[in-house]
């Protein structure tokens, strides 16, 4: 006969396992293929380097815009991430397998967010650097990565949300753009207000407020998330 | 272990199961059949929690479905046309992957088990992306039971095998049914449901039509049976 072989009465643990198994199997395979990774890479330097030479500005120019050109770099480097990211699980119905799984639906998203969050920042480590060089601008800035550490947990919160939504239609491609744009313009628009705020040195005060704005975004995305991935993925 | 009553999927206004009525003792193995569009793969689906129902009782194992999706998941293995396999991880990484998933306790014995009932041992280190169709579907069947499930589903799992894939993945099929599990299978394949099932249910316009068991039918008569219940 068929001995059951029982989760631990653990649910926190058997959760946050779930969770990393998730997280670790994306960045095994994108270790191996690095399909996902070179994609975002070429598009977000081809995107700096569009802008690069489109605009020649001078040094306050530059300043000025350094904060909108980097975020709308990441924002569209990281669509692409995000698509490719649950296409991966939809092509082999690899979906259906984490949806058989006997956790919290909610620990799928936060495994694949948190590679998709991974995913996002080794890019826009790559592309700060690059851009600093290019326009000869100091973006090593303290104020500017935790700008860009809130921004993108924000972006793919409601990205990965959005992806497990889109992923289940036929024009999915064309489909996340048009659903996460809209949605994430309010963590955009602070981010670039904070960001160009660190990198033309203003006061506290004045960036303190886009920062709330990113926390709050944050915490509220994840919370939503959280509550109706479950719904969102089922038939 | 599974009990079905009265039940209804919708989708739109579409309706695709209009009643089905569902009984499966333990230990039975029971093939599914009927034509393209019959409602086989979505009642697969709702029995795997992967789907609601729209009205109706479904019972796995004991559990109700979908309010007690989790204990139901724990006890079901799942088959289908897909591999649910990931093609840029081995297949141990594959099993490791799930068996983290399932909270599996000594998980590297046990992936060497099921990679030996599925005859994979020898792959074990390749990526699964080298691997032939019939040699992923019994890495695919080797996931479903790696935590050793009471109730497997499988979902058409001959689809796209050449003779040999299918012959071995007749054995593994075997061997799974001998280790007492309980077995649902859809199939479009009758020589092959005959030889496997204990009991035929033929779904048709969203009903069970016909139900049979093998002692009843006798040898060789399936295809009959199956076009009466169709035509009836």
């Amino acid at each position: 006969m068929v001995e059951i072989i029982e989760q631990k009465e653990r649910p926190a643990s058997n959760y946050l396992r779930a969770v990393t198994a998730i997280a670790w199997k994306d960045l095994a395979a994108e270790l191996r293929s690095r399909e996902l990774l070179s994609a975002m890479l070429v598009f977000s330097l081809l995107v700096i380097l569009i802008f690069y030479f489109a605009l020649e500005l001078d040094v306050k120019a530059r300043n000025s815009i350094t904060a909108g050109a980097l975020w709308v770099t990441f924002a569209f480097a990281g669509t692409l991430g995000l698509n490719r990211s649950m296409a991966v699980e939809k092509d082999r119905g690899c979906l259906d397998g984490l949806l058989l799984a006997p956790v919290d639906r909610s620990a799928i998203f936060f495994g694949k967010a948190i590679s998709n969050l991974i995913f996002m920042l080794i890019i826009e480590a790559i592309v700060l650097p690059v851009y600093s060089v290019m326009y000869n601008i100091n973006l090593f800035n303290l104020g500017l990565i935790g700008v860009t550490l809130l921004g993108s947990v924000g972006y793919i919160a409601v990205g990965t949300l959005l992806a497990a939504m889109s992923v289940q239609t036929r024009t999915r491609d064309v489909l996340l753009p048009i659903l996460l744009f809209p949605l994430v313009i309010p963590v955009l628009v602070a981010a670039v207000k904070a960001s160009s705020g660190f990198l033309l040195g203003l006061d506290m005060s004045e960036i303190l407020p886009w920062l709330n704005i990113l926390i709050v975004y944050d915490l509220i995305f994840i919370a939503v998330a959280f509550m109706v991935f479950d719904y969102v993925v089922e038939e | 272990m599974i009990e079905v009553k009265k039940l209804v999927k919708r989708f739109g206004l579409k309706t695709v199961l209009r009643g089905v009525d569902f009984h499966v003792t333990p230990g039975e193995f029971v093939v599914l059949l009927g034509p393209n569009g019959a409602g086989k793969t979505t009642f697969l689906r709702i029995l795997s929690s992967l789907s609601r129902p729209s009205m109706g009782q479904v019972k796995v194992a004991g559990y109700i479905l979908p309010g007690q999706s989790a204990a139901v998941r724990q006890r079901l293995g799942v088959v289908s046309h897909m591999p649910l396999l990931y093609g840029d991880l081995s297949a141990e990484e594959n099993l490791q992957f799930y068996g983290r998933m399932y909270n599996i306790s000594g998980l590297n014995e046990r992936i060497s088990a099921v990679l030996d009932l599925v005859g994979l041992s020898a792959r074990r280190y390749d990526m699964v992306r080298t691997f032939s169709r019939g040699m992923q579907q019994r890495l695919a069947i080797g996931r479903a039971v790696l935590h050793n499930p009471e109730v497997m589903l499988f979902d058409e799992p001959y689809t796209g095998l050449d003779q040999d894939a299918s012959e071995m993945l007749d054995d593994v099929l075997k061997n799974v049914a001998a280790a007492g599990r309980t077995v649902v299978m859809t199939s479009h394949d009758l020589a092959r449901a005959e030889e496997l099932g204990t009991r035929f249910d033929i779904l048709s316009r969203g009903v069970i039509a016909a139900t049979s068991t093998r002692a009843e039918l006798g040898s060789g008569n399936l295809l009959t049976f199956y076009k009466q219940a169709l035509a009836g």
